[in-house]
């Protein structure tokens, strides 16, 4: 085993994705305490492109993979297994997003190693502790890793990025995919936040979520969206039951939103909410638990009942 | 034809809480079926409805005798029977990471010989994500992880599944997946149905089949994980935020000010 760490860096539709910079930094501070080389793995789409952009300061080796234009699970667990047997590394970290979380344990497995999701911290003092969070954010935990090798995967935006240029030694790596274990096929995307209204072009929102109970309940919010000119979005509980539309919903899977002012009603405040909303230039948060992480990011804090705060608040505008 | 679906009862923390050593006090606990499993045994039961053959749908849990109550609201909404996997051995384990919930869950795979196996995204408790992936890889089975979309015609009788994986920033990602396949599914796929007093007189004499570590072929070992909880606390308020205190006039009225000092509200 080698003291180094290998990341695999992440792209789409043509992009290196900003979460591959946050590994390369994740990946130097471990690999410094390690004492080992980073290494990066570019695999798949356009390799020379996204090799010049990951060709960052801290980044020692750059091993690229040339196999089609997007991302393909069984592409990558094979290719980040192989890489792994080949260099040894102590970790292998990949980010935890949706692709991430597509092969990450499938590689996992396949090499015997433990598996750390969702890392907002991670510290190596002789081994490997990690922070993350568990029942919905409301608690962080300290994991310690049993093992010298383990494969993490790590939460996007908690790490900084550099934009300095590096030296990276870059590598291709022949390596011939097993194309008879490739079983699943990436036929298209669809952008699925179309529709009438694009919130992102809002100026001022009133975001509803969970806390709002009922799907009658929304034309409180609705009223009072109404009555400040401003446009209705939500949180992703709201678009699951059905009761306003995808392209509402604002949020990591929905859409990320800069307004002038974004009111948050209801909502709690889960990292995946607060991914997409918290370059607003102001935000005010309306919830009874005065705990929830919304006020954490909130520039006002209104702790009250929304079925108290709100009819008043519209009796104020109207 | 067979589909499995995993199942687990998620302790939800009340808003007041406090921790007891490595957990929250159970005080300020209560327990429920997994937000992402409602999903994930509802697009099972489609798929089952979908199909022209005779499909049986069968839950498997890791979790204590308690757990049994979860259960049962899956079979009322149309599951036909359950594994339900605990022991001693599990009781005693620390912390049960992926791999240790992986060996057990992959002896029932091997016992049962689905189709398709759905999961949930993840555990609302701990959040680790991986459960489905993993297993499918060490059972042999293709997979797609985040499933938002399923079209349930013909799933099992094709075996292809034609799934769209939901990918940040509003984007769908269009896959076929070859099965015998793990689908992990997000929330939002469909439309959980509300058991019907019948599912659950139903539910009451249907089978929930106990499984110890021995009766899966395994031994202590299997859940001898490498993750150790070390520590666990209340992450530090980083709120700089200016309150608005008195009752919701009050509030409502100083948020008013504030607002139109912004801008808001101005014709």
């Amino acid at each position: 085993m080698s003291p180094d760490v290998l990341a695999v860096a992440e792209h789409r539709r043509g992009d290196v994705r900003e979460v591959s910079y946050e590994l390369v930094t994740a990946g130097r501070e471990l690999a410094d305490a390690t004492g080992g080389d980073l290494h990066v793995a570019v695999i798949s789409g356009r390799i020379d492109e996204f090799t010049t952009r990951l060709d960052l300061e801290g980044v020692d080796r750059i091993h690229t993979v040339d196999h089609g234009e997007e991302f393909n699970h069984d592409v990558y667990t094979q290719v980040v297994c192989a890489l792994a047997d080949e260099l040894d590394p102590q970790y292998v970290l990949a980010p935890n997003s949706v692709n991430g979380l597509d092969y990450a344990p499938a590689v996992a497995n396949r090499l015997g190693l433990p598996l750390v999701t969702d890392a907002v911290g991670i510290e190596y003092d002789g081994g490997l502790t990690v922070t993350r969070e568990m029942y919905g954010s409301k608690v962080e935990t300290t994991v310690e890793v049993d093992a010298e090798r383990a494969v993490a995967t790590i939460r996007p935006g908690e790490w900084v990025t550099t934009e300095a240029i590096g030296d990276a030694e870059v590598t291709p790596f022949e390596f011939e995919v097993d194309e008879s274990a490739v079983n699943s096929e990436v036929t298209g995307f669809e952008e699925v936040a179309g529709g009438d209204v694009d919130i992102a072009d809002a100026e001022v929102l009133v975001s509803v979520g969970r806390g709002i109970e009922e799907e009658e309940n929304i034309k409180l919010v609705e009223r009072l969206a109404d009555a400040l000119g401003a446009t209705l979005s939500s949180s992703r509980p709201i678009v699951d039951n059905g009761w306003l539309p995808k392209n509402r919903q604002v949020g990591q899977s929905g859409k990320v939103v800069t307004p002038k002012v974004y009111i948050a009603i209801g909502i709690s405040g889960a990292v995946q909410h607060v991914a997409g909303m918290k370059g607003s230039e102001t935000i005010v948060a309306v919830n009874n638990d005065p705990n929830a992480p919304i006020f954490d990011i909130a520039d006002y804090g209104v702790v009250g009942d929304l079925f108290d705060v709100v009819p008043a608040l519209i009796e104020q505008f109207e | 034809m067979k589909v499995l679906v995993t199942v687990k009862e998620v302790a939800e923390v009340e808003d007041d809480f406090e921790i007891a050593d490595l957990d929250i006090d159970p005080r300020y606990l209560e327990y429920d079926l997994n937000e992402w499993d409602e999903y994930a045994v509802e697009a099972a039961v489609q798929l089952a409805e979908a199909s022209d053959e005779d499909v049986e749908v069968v839950s498997a849990t890791i979790g204590p005798e308690r757990s049994e109550e979860t259960v049962r609201m899956a079979l009322a909404k149309g599951v036909d029977r359950a594994v339900r996997i605990w022991d001693d051995d599990i009781e005693a384990a620390e912390f049960l990471d992926v791999a240790s919930k992986v060996r057990l869950l992959e002896a029932v795979v091997a016992e049962e010989d689905p189709d398709l196996v759905l999961t949930g995204v993840q555990a609302n408790d701990t959040g680790f994500g991986a459960t489905g992936v993993a297993l499918a890889d060490a059972v042999g089975f293709e997979w797609g992880a985040v499933v938002n979309h399923l079209d349930t015609e013909g799933v099992l009788e094709d075996g292809v599944a034609h799934v769209h994986r939901e990918l940040e920033g509003g984007i769908d990602e269009i896959t076929e997946i070859d099965l015998p396949a793990v689908l992990t599914i997000q929330t939002g796929i469909n439309e959980p149905r509300y058991a019907s007093l019948r599912g659950i007189r139903q539910a009451q004499s249907k089978e929930i089949a106990p499984k110890a570590l021995s009766d899966l072929g395994l031994d202590h070992e299997a859940v001898a994980g490498e993750l150790f909880l070390t520590d666990m606390y209340e992450p530090e308020a980083e709120s700089d935020a200016t309150y608005f205190d008195g009752d919701a006039g009050e509030q409502a009225s100083q948020l008013a000010t504030a607002l139109r000092e912004k801008g808001v509200g101005a014709e």
